[in-house]
């Protein structure tokens, strides 16, 4: 098994059987990166339109369209779907394409391993939602409807759409955890000759930082589940007081894996980001080594700070400051990596491309998540705002810009060399301008809402919040509908469009531009030497 | 590197070795997160960090010099899971006490459940910093209580609040959450 794990791929040329075959055997890191891209934005679309129902709820106070039972399953789902779903395998995919060409190498290290860590994915969505669909049909108690953090004893007691998501979880946790033996393997051996891991390219390091955080907490929460479910069905009392046990322990063991996760989600797009800065600036990197140091500072400073998720959930004074300070000293490396971008630009011959302007957005909007972070960390203050609104559009300002805007900059800014063709400027700047409108109408009302002690997680609320919440829900339906033109554009793009060259951008460099375009099936048959 | 620069046949082997490494790494925080289990437990009891206070018997200390200067005000609070169908309340819901003293106060249970009724009661002490010098001396919570049906109880709790309870604590609260008995553990 290890040996055919290993497969080199790097023999003949295309040979790949026709028709589905193809894509159920493949061992391609192209062919898999696509895959895990179109399942990424199918579970960006299922779970966008699940929160457009709860937003259709919360458009006016009442109950109108869901009871509150589905309204735990739909918000429940959404964060799952979201987080598991889309964010993490829409990094894998973007780093399956993406690392071999950047890298110099023909293929990924584990080729085999790859098409696993795919194929565990959609029998895992399903397994998820699938008790959703049964709940509609009138069978079974619904889907998992603890909120995305599954807090003990909720998560104990709630109906079998849990055991689904455990399982769900833990396949996820497998596929992903596969991904990223095999992101580590692929950046520290196949690298081209010559280069040096402080030569690699930020895209790389970006990857390597999230793979090992991902390898590090991902078998955590597994572990945690595992615990749920004994509880749930094998008599023990992990999360149960009265057999000794302790609900808060599940929140420690869940954020262990939550936080990291966020820079998990995160770090890809620090290191996408900066190539799409560089190029459309038309001058190198703004200070590459400090970057690199930056990224490492986020990761290791991210396993420590987990409980400033607990602030309200009793801890003493001491451990409150600890939590408080060292969450607070992430904001450095950050404001590192933040001064870097801004850098990069000063100066430059900047053009306004799509790629660009969405990394541009990224960096804007990711600001705002970050500051109202600080807020939230501060142990005095988060009593407030805590599971009010305001956390919840915090957590969108950090992710949306990251996960959705971020991977949007990089697949706009590498579509000419996956496809050979050039997108619609004019559709894709059109698609940027929606995204804005729509992101900043959704979530600047529930910052506001939020402050006026709106709580999360509750389907219904008193009166005066109405027109932000109507807003919201307005900006809610044009940011989802943006997420159309982005498949037009992808799909036109793949259809045909202006011949892309192999340096499809004027400002553009990296070993992948070298690859004429579209790349051929093998990256890199030989692999380039770096001086 | 310098393995892969080598040449490309030994490549593979070194990637499976990697990999193979990588996967022991994701086994051992497997165990990190079941280790989490004790290791919290541990650093509950010492810290008294979440409210824990002692679950067995604290020797009655009779040399400890009973502060007569300092008023301590200790709350007591009861909680019985719902759906459970036992009354638990405290016979004083609050009193003040002498940091060193020894006192004695009564809970009074009631089985309303209809049937035997097999539980135990799960103490916590805030503010969590309080917990450690809360000590119990007599408690119903140190062990499971069996209840016949409609029977009503009073049970006692004996504690001493340590002398050495931080200065600027002047309240202190008591709560016991009363389960329904599972399969005991320890």
């Amino acid at each position: 098994m290890a040996n055919e794990m290993a497969d080199d791929a790097s023999h003949g040329a295309a040979h790949y059987q026709g028709g589905m075959l193809r894509w159920i055997q493949t061992t391609n890191h192209k062919d898999i990166g696509l895959m895990y891209l179109i399942f990424a934005i199918t579970m960006l679309m299922i779970g966008g339109a699940m929160i457009l129902v709860v937003r259709l709820e919360l458009f006016q106070p009442g109950l109108q369209f869901v009871q509150p039972e589905l309204f735990n399953q739909l918000i429940t789902l959404h964060g799952l779907i979201m987080v598991f779903g889309f964010a993490m395998p829409a990094a894998t995919g973007l780093g399956n394409y993406m690392l071999p060409m950047i890298l110099g190498a023909p293929d990924m290290a584990l080729p085999r391993l790859n098409n696993w860590g795919f194929w565990i994915l959609p029998p895992a969505a399903l397994m998820l939602v699938l008790p959703f669909f049964l709940g509609l049909m009138g069978i079974g108690p619904g889907a998992v409807d603890t909120g995305w953090t599954m807090y003990a004893p909720l998560s104990v007691q709630s109906g079998w759409g849990m055991d689904f998501a455990i399982f769900a979880v833990h396949m996820l946790g497998v596929s992903s955890i596969l991904g990223s033996i095999n992101v580590i393997v692929t950046i520290l051996n196949m690298r081209a000759p010559g280069m040096t891991l402080m030569k690699m390219p930020l895209f790389a390091h970006g990857f390597l930082m999230t793979a090992i955080l991902l390898i590090t907490i991902m078998p955590v929460l597994a572990g945690g589940v595992t615990m749920v479910l004994l509880d749930r069905h094998f008599g023990t009392h992990f999360f149960n007081a009265a057999g000794g046990g302790d609900p808060v322990l599940w929140q420690h063991i869940f954020w262990f894996m939550g936080h990291p996760e966020v820079y998990v989600l995160l770090l890809p797009i620090t290191g996408a980001v900066p190539h799409v800065l560089s190029a459309f600036s038309r001058k190198p990197t703004y200070g590459y080594r400090a970057q690199v140091y930056g990224m490492w500072g986020i990761a290791i400073l991210s396993v420590v700070v987990w409980a400033h998720h607990m602030f309200t959930s009793g801890m003493s004074t001491g451990s409150q400051l600890y939590f408080m300070y060292s969450t607070m000293l992430i904001s450095l490396p950050l404001a590192v990596l933040f001064f870097c971008w801004i850098a990069t630009l000063w100066r430059g011959s900047l053009t306004f491309e799509t790629p660009m302007l969405f990394a541009i957005g990224f960096i804007v909007l990711f600001g705002w998540g970050g500051l109202t972070g600080l807020v939230l960390a501060d142990a005095a203050a988060d009593p407030q705002y805590h599971n009010a609104y305001f956390l919840v559009a915090h957590f969108h300002y950090a992710l949306y810009p990251t996960t959705v805007m971020g991977a949007m900059a990089a697949i706009y800014y590498w579509l000419p060399k996956w496809t050979g063709h050039m997108i619609d400027e004019r559709l894709g700047k059109l698609h940027f301008w929606i995204v804005i409108i729509g992101f900043n109408l959704t979530f600047i009302p529930q910052f506001l809402v939020g402050l006026a002690g709106m709580p999360r997680r509750i389907p219904d609320y008193p009166l005066m919040f109405t027109e932000w919440n109507q807003l919201s829900t307005i900006g809610a339906f044009i940011l989802g509908l943006s997420h159309l033109i982005f498949i037009y554009n992808l799909v036109m793009c793949f259809r045909g469009g202006k011949k892309a060259e192999a340096k499809a951008w004027e400002g553009a460099e990296g070993l992948e531009w070298t690859l004429p375009s579209p790349a051929p099936y093998h990256s890199f048959e030989t692999q380039p030497i770096i001086k | 590197m310098s393995e892969a620069e080598n040449s490309s046949s030994s490549r593979p082997a070194a990637n499976r070795r990697l990999a193979f490494r990588l996967a022991l790494v994701s086994l051992f925080f497997t165990g990190f997160g079941f280790a989490m289990v004790p290791l919290y437990d541990v650093i509950c009891r010492m810290t008294g960090l979440n409210g824990r206070t002692n679950a067995v018997a604290m020797p009655a200390n009779k040399n400890t010099q009973v502060d007569t200067s300092r008023w301590v005000t200790v709350e007591f609070l009861s909680h019985s899971m719902p759906g459970v169908g036992l009354v638990l309340k405290p016979e004083q819901f609050s009193m003040r006490v002498h940091p060193g003293a020894i006192v004695h106060t009564n809970y009074v249970v009631k089985n309303e459940s209809g049937e035997v009724f097999v539980g135990q009661a799960i103490p916590s002490v805030t503010p969590a910093t309080a917990a450690q010098h809360f000590q119990k001396i007599e408690c119903f919570c140190f062990s499971q209580q069996t209840f016949a049906k409609d029977e009503v109880r009073t049970m006692p709790v004996v504690f001493v609040v340590n002398p050495e309870l931080g200065s600027d604590l002047g309240t202190i609260t008591l709560s016991y959450t009363f389960f329904e008995a599972v399969k005991a553990r320890v």
